[in-house]
């Protein structure tokens, strides 16, 4: 009864349906993009649907992603999302892992799902899942956000094209929305469209966006189809050295300031230098005495929230009074 | 002869136009393209801009009249 306004349709019926319910999915990222893909698929009875993110739920979060609410802020994304989604359909499995996709761990969670989708908002975490995907043979279902516009296609999908194909380089910008700007319902409309990617995939219906891009501008409502050419190099590079990470790594103007970085380990850009100090903000408690106290020390992280809970912990439990929170995080400190 | 180019993402901002109709030489190609659009908007990191010609991903082609040309970068937010 539950799913039987989809099973009247001529591309599910009773046996896609127990396809869907054969089916597992994992989501990498439950955010802007993710939440939307997550819903959706949790209300067709996908099977079994993993849901990985390292981040807690802020308040800037709940304009896009609808999902959580006012009393999920600081809490992890990955366990609300599971409680949500259980909420709407319990007669799924659901995953939280509560931690970021890195190369120690993307193969092995690859290997345990049908599908992946990609939620991420940085170059480094898709190149990533690229290449895992590729190394154990799974099909993903990639989206990104600029501001008004986003980019769709499912790669590594019987023998398609890989994102390596589609860009063999990148750039050093990674601008996420946080950076930019972005209406709620982009990033939604994108999420909404991986989900539908996914239930051809899993029900072998209609064409799969593979060796295609989708390119949408929400704020004009144009629309492109792009054909992708297959570059087998990238993909045989990656089965033969497996994967390449893809590091961010800026390099910082020597202005003699001493910087504290208080984001974790796996977050992009790096900054190479040695007047930069870096202590994830958990960790520093542990490691007050790698923090100078005489100069002043300017604290950043990735938008400049954390950095200023980092200078109120050192200051009133510590008595640091040589803090100054760089406004604005990481960009700022690249681009001035 | 007359193409059209679009322009994607930020590289709306660089070149301050979503769209544009250029008279190019005959016989110019897509890569020539590039770096001519490159050096006109000082568009930095061109190695990862792509362009697809007529809809189809590839700087390796010679381009013709009435040609659209898509200026695409690549972007991560989510």
């Amino acid at each position: 009864m539950r799913y039987n306004r989809q099973i009247k349709l001529d591309e599910v019926g009773s046996s896609g349906q127990e396809k869907l319910r054969n089916a597992s999915v994992l989501i990498v990222g439950v955010g802007g993009l993710g939440c939307p893909a997550a819903q959706y698929l949790a209300g067709a009875g996908v099977g079994k649907i993993g849901l990985i993110d390292h981040d807690k739920v802020s308040i800037t979060n709940l304009h896009r992603q609808v999902l959580y609410d006012e009393f999920d802020v600081g809490k992890s994304k990955a366990l609300v999302a599971k409680e949500k989604l259980q909420r709407l359909n319990g007669e799924i499995e659901l995953v939280a892992i509560e931690e970021a996709l890195t190369i120690e761990n993307a193969e092995k969670l690859f290997n345990q799902y049908d599908l992946i989708i990609d939620g991420t908002d940085n170059f480094e975490t898709k190149y990533l899942i690229n290449d895992a995907c590729i190394l154990t043979g799974k099909a993903w279902i990639y989206a990104s956000i600029y501001k008004n516009e986003g980019q769709l296609s499912v790669f590594n999908y019987q023998n398609g094209p890989s994102y390596r194909c589609l860009f063999p380089k990148t750039t050093k910008q990674n601008v996420s929305c946080e950076a930019t700007g972005v209406l709620g319902v982009t990033p939604g409309i994108f999420g909404m469209l991986q989900a539908a990617e996914a239930l051809k995939i899993i029900l072998d219906a209609g064409t799969v966006l593979s060796g295609k891009l989708k390119l949408m501008n929400i704020l004009y409502g144009t629309e492109q189809v792009l054909n992708i050419q297959k570059r087998p190099e990238e993909i045989r590079k990656i089965k033969n050295e497996g994967i390449i990470p893809f590091r961010i790594v800026c390099e910082l103007k020597d202005t003699g300031k001493t910087y504290l970085d208080v984001r974790e380990d796996f977050e992009q850009p790096k900054v190479n230098s040695e007047k930069v100090i870096h202590i994830p903000l958990e960790k520093l408690k542990d490691r007050l005495k790698d923090i100078p106290d005489m100069e002043e020390v300017l604290v950043f992280c990735q938008s400049g929230e954390r950095s200023q809970e980092a200078i109120e912990i050192l200051q009133e439990d510590f008595g640091f009074r040589n803090l100054k929170n760089v406004e604005g995080g990481i960009e700022k400190i690249i681009n001035g | 002869m007359k193409i059209t180019i679009k322009y994607f993402g930020i590289l709306a901002e660089t070149s301050g136009k979503k769209e544009e109709i250029l008279e190019v030489d005959k016989g110019m190609s897509a890569a020539e393209l590039k770096g001519r659009q490159i050096k006109t908007y000082q568009i930095p990191e061109e190695e990862s801009v792509q362009l697809a010609v007529n809809q189809n991903l590839n700087t390796e082609v010679e381009l013709k009249e009435g040609d659209e040309v898509a200026f695409l970068p690549p972007f991560a937010g989510g």
